[in-house]
């Protein structure tokens, strides 16, 4: 079984601040991470090889500072390592980075072997849309199967997979066919720790690394910037609300009693619905 | 599909792109009206197409257009009914395509559905539900008409020039921006339940209803659906839609003291809820989790006990009528967003507090307070 699992390096997003004059971006020592989201995938993309036999392909598109990022993944136990770059990528929406992916994972089938599932994250933390995976499904013709909460079975020979898929109301258990590209949901498993060999071989491995023409896009004009029909006009730092909170202070009352009294307050209809909604007892 | 920003590449966005906006192309200049595909389970509706109809009416009367109602299922009652509610929230006009296939949902029959639609009647705005449903169904679509998404809108306005502006967080919820799809169309969104507000609903004749075939038989679609398991009643939790939910943070230091949070929630009939920490560790599930990466909520009174409120969290709750915020430091963040504040040890007030609700809201009290309404 041969699986490509895609995965973002990203700045770790708690620690981005704004410059409080100019509102832009400090992006200077942001430390980075991968994705938290796509560890999901690595972990049940290993899980399927340890038990059918295969490889593990690991991509992700970014500046070449992702092979660190790549390398993490490698001590993790995947096979191969794929770094798309090059400067074409830059300024890429949704719909230019599933080309660009689905360009390199089409270019990886002919040179290691065609995939059979495709895994991603169910979302960034970055970009957060979860778009990047049906996008992806799309352009190379794969069924989608996303918010995947279990990989219920999975047939190399008779080219099938069981997954159960959440949705709003439950669970739907979902039988499609490979080549599949599989969403994970988080929380489904628990990435392992690498042994020290392929901590080691990690090190020294090498990075495929292409850029845009050696992935085998042939039309620039769907990377990057220009192939992006999204464009960003303003970025900007949330309002602050002009009021603060307004303080209880308990006089003759407990600091309890003088909370309950300040909220039917300010929402006097609040009795009313509390008496209707706490009706039971 | 816009997403932010990539981080690493990023310019200050504004001039450049923006400003080489050019023409839109002649073919895409027919398109018109706003559609909003309204989402259904199992015949049941899911309410964020309501909170869209209801945004969708604002972007329609700006642009002096139509809003249609998008809906697919299997034929029958229940399909009709929500059509009919459609019509109740406020659409000028709907489109079905009614087929058996559609009974679950699945992305092949639902995606060739909805893009023939789009293709067939050109719409200018088409906004989806950001439910698992309608960000699997709306990256596919987009993708395969090749134009943009805005994933997760929180605002949606139309500029002098008709484009919609739709703006949404980036980096994890830290700014906000603003992303336009300018020579495409249709131009797609997808926004959050709860995150607009539920329209008004009112009683309405049914109006112009276009049927459109679905074209496909089973054996065109790989994915079968093998079995549904409904989410167990007492594991559904109605957070997003609670009248009144209760949260605690960090600040109530173990799972144990947790429990005040469920207590204090069972007392007022309302939803529990935490913050992000809290699921990490592990003592709350992940469905109980309020903000940019949990759920968006708008009740009328929310409670949050032991939250500092870091923006990814008020992200969540801003829409609540009343936040009520318990933090032993006066300097937290929460204070500044929310309307009433007692700086105090959570964990010593929340059983006082359960007291004094239910003290308040006793049968005696209630007896008065029904007395009074029958006056
Ligand atoms: C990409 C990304 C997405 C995120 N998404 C979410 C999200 O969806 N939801 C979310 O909540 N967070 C989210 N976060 C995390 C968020 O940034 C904060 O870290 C988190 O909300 C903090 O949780 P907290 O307020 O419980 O803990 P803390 O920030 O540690 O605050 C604890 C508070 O409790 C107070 N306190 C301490 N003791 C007491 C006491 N005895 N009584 C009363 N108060 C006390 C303290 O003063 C403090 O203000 C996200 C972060 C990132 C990077
Ligand atoms: N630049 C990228 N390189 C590789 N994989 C990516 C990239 N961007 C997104 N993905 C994958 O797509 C998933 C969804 O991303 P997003 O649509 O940005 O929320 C992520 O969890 C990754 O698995």
């Amino acid at each position: 079984m041969h699986i490509v699992v895609c995965i973002k390096q990203v700045p770790d997003s708690a620690q981005i601040r704004v410059h409080p004059v100019t509102n832009t971006i400090m992006r200077q020592g942001v430390p980075t991470i991968i994705n938290p989201y796509d560890l999901f995938a690595v972990e049940e993309a290993l899980r399927l090889r340890d038990v059918h036999g295969g490889e593990v392909t690991v991509l992700t598109m970014g500046p070449a500072s992702a092979e660190d990022s790549l390398r993490r993944v490698l001590t993790f136990g995947a096979d191969r390592a794929v770094l798309l770059t090059d400067r074409f990528f830059a300024g890429s929406d949704t719909l230019a980075t599933t080309f660009a992916l689905a360009t390199a994972i089409r270019k990886i089938g002919e040179t290691f072997g065609a995939p059979d599932i495709v895994f991603t994250g169910k979302q960034t933390i970055d970009g957060d849309t979860a778009q990047v995976g049906p996008g992806i499904a799309k352009r190379l013709d794969f069924r989608q199967l996303t918010y995947v909460s279990k990989l219920v079975s999975a047939d190399p020979d008779a080219k099938e997979i069981v997954v159960e898929r959440r949705s709003e109301a439950g669970v739907q258990v979902l039988k499609s066919k490979l080549p599949v590209l599989v969403t994970m949901l988080e929380g489904t498993n628990e990435m392992r720790r690498g042994t020290l060999e392929e901590a080691i071989a990690a090190t020294r491995a090498e990075i495929v690394t292409w850029s845009a023409a050696d992935a085998g896009v042939e039309d620039m004009q769907k990377c990057g910037l220009r192939g992006s029909p999204t464009i960003v006009k303003k970025v900007f730092a949330p309002s602050a609300r002009s009021e603060k909170a307004a303080f209880v202070e308990a006089e003759d009352q407990t600091p309890a009693e003088a909370l309950v009294e300040a909220i039917f307050e300010r929402q006097p209809a609040l009795q009313e619905d509390l008496a209707a909604l706490a009706g039971g007892y | 599909m816009a997403e932010a920003p990539k981080a690493p590449s990023k310019q200050p966005p504004a001039g450049g792109r923006a400003a080489s906006k050019k023409e839109l192309p002649e073919h895409f200049k027919s398109y018109k009206h706003v559609w909003v595909f309204v989402e259904q389970e199992r015949g049941q509706a899911h309410p964020v197409s309501w909170e869209l109809l209801g945004e969708g009416r604002k972007l329609a009367d700006k642009l002096k257009v139509d809003l249609a109602a998008v809906v697919l299922g299997p034929e029958g009652e229940a399909t009709q009914h929500v059509i009919g509610e459609a019509f109740n929230y406020g659409a000028d006009l709907a489109y079905l395509v009614a087929d058996p296939l559609l009974e679950d949902y699945r992305n092949e029959p639902y995606t060739k559905a909805l893009t023939d639609l789009v293709n067939t009647y050109q719409p200018e705005i088409l906004l989806l539900g950001a439910t698992t449903l309608g960000r699997d169904l709306a990256g596919s679509v987009a993708t395969t008409l090749l134009t943009g998404l805005t994933a997760d809108s929180t605002e949606l306005d139309v500029d002098e020039d008709g484009s919609l502006a739709a703006t949404r967080p980036t980096f994890g919820g830290s700014l906000l921006c603003t992303i336009y799809t300018l020579n495409y169309r249709p131009q797609m969104a997808t926004v959050r339940p709860r995150v607009m507000a539920m329209p008004e609903r009112v009683e309405r004749p049914v109006g112009k209803v276009i049927t459109h075939p679905l074209g496909l038989v089973e054996d065109d679609i790989v994915t079968k659906v093998l079995d549904f398991l409904p989410a167990r009643d007492s594991s559904k939790s109605n957070l997003a839609y609670a009248d009144v939910v209760v949260a605690g943070g960090l600040g109530l230091g173990s799972p144990e003291n947790f429990q005040l949070i469920r207590q204090l929630a069972t007392t007022l009939g309302a939803e529990y809820g935490c913050s992000r920490p809290l699921v990490q560790k592990g003592w709350v599930p992940s469905d109980r989790q309020i903000g940019q990466t949990g759920k968006t909520i708008r009740p009328k009174l929310y409670i949050a006990a032991g939250i500092s409120g870091a923006i990814q969290h008020r992200v969540g709750v801003e829409g609540s009528d009343l936040i009520v915020a318990i933090n032993t430091d006066k300097n937290a963040p929460i204070f500044d967003f929310a309307h009433v504040g007692l700086v105090t040890d959570a964990i010593s007030l929340l059983p006082a507090l359960t007291e004094a609700f239910r003290k308040r809201l006793s049968p005696h009290n209630r007896d008065k307070l029904a007395s009074r309404r029958a006056r």
